[in-house]
């Protein structure tokens, strides 16, 4: 018996002619944070209503909380707490009267969650007469959360909580999260922002309806295959026009105010990397640029998988 | 001396009591990839419509392609394109057809829709298929090139690359280059702080006010800040 609070086996299911899950498989220990990170399509939302029971899969299984996604659904209806991509609440009912529908919908109050929501909720609580559908992005994202542990859940589901919301109430929401995993709550979350995924203890790559990687979020990058090299210079845009034509390159990509250069040869020194790419740039006319052999992060590695992925496929 | 692509001065936008837009004035230059940050609510959207003409502002001027967006407003539609964050393509129709619908409503010509969205289509990659088929980066890919049909002189992207993978991104990204360093100025708004570092200037608006603006670089240094997520951290929630 695995005693993982969430045990997928090769999962799969169509929509139509799209497979929206391929042969996913993957473990949540208790009291993890575990994080689905891929873009829209990646099949972050079909395994969450896979896992909540509101779908069925075509093939394979999965078990929460030791309970059967397709033979237990009511069981695990009510020990779950789930926040779906896209905007679940009542905009004509307001704060308060969303919060305690959901608790009454679980057989409980407000009253007996408060103090598991309140560090959310009252952030919102001067607003709770006001209706769902006319508060910020950010304040509808608290209450929804609100309303997914008003009942004590033992497992969280949290889809694209943070989608379209700005970077500070982003982070604010994260920081939350991780009083909660403190608090010995069991969260997996989804998420298309790479910088997201260093919140987690372990983060599961998605793309295209397949697990391309699954790892501690610091550790993904040094499984990554081939030297990279980070270029720095004031004509970036020319200099990365120029750098795919350098010889051995094998990507080159915009990162923020920098250059990321992953040399075609696997095990070829760094340091030689950077000597190299130093004196082609020297060459073409790009004095000021500078070129240090870095450490792969999750994003790097992200572009990396996919592209061996649309190779292989 | 040329215009600036866009200028503003005082702009402001108030709803009954509430200030949207507070006295904000800015230049971009022709060229130029303009990078418009803040927190949700902190007025971006407000000041883009007024910009693109689709609200009156309460006080203050604008001049987008040299035209003044009150007294010119149909000549200011003309010379920009926009890309709204919810999808601006129809998704029944084919490539082609959205290609020709737009130029059509821009007064292109059939023989210049024809040669566009050969070009484009050739350079995108994009066979003449339903839109709606086509996996989410590539519509944006295609919704970016289609707001440039009518070649304007300024174009407006709200959020284009929400949801998007990593590499379509960074694909995007390389449009836009392309695009300014075809003279094309770009207006562009992001939640992704590290895209904000691929602009030439950034600004960063708080409650209707312009908190900061520079060029990435400069800010970073301004601030003593080693990314420009830190700052707009600090900036939009000042402890």
């Amino acid at each position: 018996m695995n005693s993982a609070d969430v045990v997928v086996q090769n999962l799969s299911r169509k929509f139509g002619e799209t497979q929206a899950l391929s042969d996913v498989s993957l473990e949540v220990q208790h009291g993890e944070l575990f994080g689905l990170v891929g873009p829209d399509g990646a099949g972050k939302s079909t395994l969450f209503r896979i896992l909540t029971t509101l779908i069925v899969p075509d093939a394979g299984s999965a078990t929460v909380l030791g309970l059967d996604v397709v033979r237990d659904l009511w069981k695990i209806r009510s020990i779950i707490g789930y926040m779906p991509g896209r905007f679940s609440l009542y905009g004509d009912l307001t704060v308060r009267e969303n919060l305690s529908f959901f608790a009454s919908v679980f057989g409980t109050t407000i009253e007996k969650g408060y103090d598991l929501i309140a560090p959310i909720y009252k952030q919102i609580e001067e607003f709770s007469e006001r209706r769902a559908q006319d508060l910020s992005g950010g304040m509808k994202q608290k209450l929804a959360l609100s309303c997914a542990l008003v009942h004590r859940p033992q497992i969280l589901f949290l889809d694209e909580p943070t989608t379209g919301v700005d970077a500070v109430s982003r982070r604010e929401f994260w920081d939350q999260l991780g009083k909660l995993k403190a608090s010995g709550l069991t969260i997996l979350v989804s998420t298309p922002y790479m910088d997201e995924a260093m919140r987690c203890d372990r983060v599961a790559l998605m793309q295209n309806g397949q697990i391309l990687h699954i790892d501690r979020p610091g550790d993904v990058g040094r499984h990554y295959p081939l030297p990279l090299a980070r270029v720095i210079g004031a004509k970036r845009y020319q200099m990365l026009l120029a750098l795919r034509d350098a010889p051995h390159a094998h990507s080159v990509y915009p990162f923020g105010a920098e250059l990321h250069f992953t040399d075609d040869r696997a095990g070829y020194a760094p340091d030689k990397v950077s000597a190299e790419l130093r004196e082609f740039l020297l060459g073409h006319g790009f004095d000021d640029a500078t070129v240090e052999p870095i450490q792969a992060g999750i994003e790097d590695n992200f572009m990396e998988l996919m592209a061996t992925q649309a190779r292989a496929s | 001396m040329t215009a600036p692509a866009v200028f503003a001065r005082d702009l402001t936008r108030r709803f009954g009591d509430f200030t949207a837009v507070d006295h904000i004035s800015f230049e971009v230059a022709t060229g130029e990839v303009f990078g418009f940050l803040g927190a949700n609510g902190a007025g971006k959207t407000t000041a883009m419509k007024m910009l693109i003409g689709l609200l009156a502002p309460t006080e203050g001027e604008a001049r987008v392609a040299d035209l003044d967006i009150v007294t010119q407003t149909e000549q200011v539609r003309c010379r920009i394109g926009y890309m709204s964050q919810r999808f601006s393509l129809y998704e029944d129709l084919t490539v082609k057809e959205n290609i020709s619908l737009y130029g059509g409503i821009y007064g292109l010509s059939d023989s210049t829709i024809a040669e566009r969205s050969r070009n484009m289509m050739e350079s995108l990659g994009l066979k003449d298929e339903l839109v709606g088929k086509l996996p989410l980066g590539w519509k944006q890919k295609l919704a970016f090139s289609v707001a440039l049909l009518h070649e304007p002189a300024v174009v407006f992207l709200d959020e284009p690359t929400g949801g998007v993978d990593p590499i379509t991104r960074r694909q995007f990204w390389e449009l836009i280059y392309a695009a300014a360093a075809r003279g094309t100025t770009v207006f562009v708004t992001t939640h992704y702080m590290d895209e904000a570092e691929y602009c030439d200037r950034i600004s960063i608006m708080v409650a209707g006010k312009i908190a900061t603006m520079g060029s990435p670089g400069d800010l970073k240094k301004k601030w003593n800040v080693s990314t420009i997520d830190e700052l707009f951290v600090r900036l939009a929630r000042p402890t």
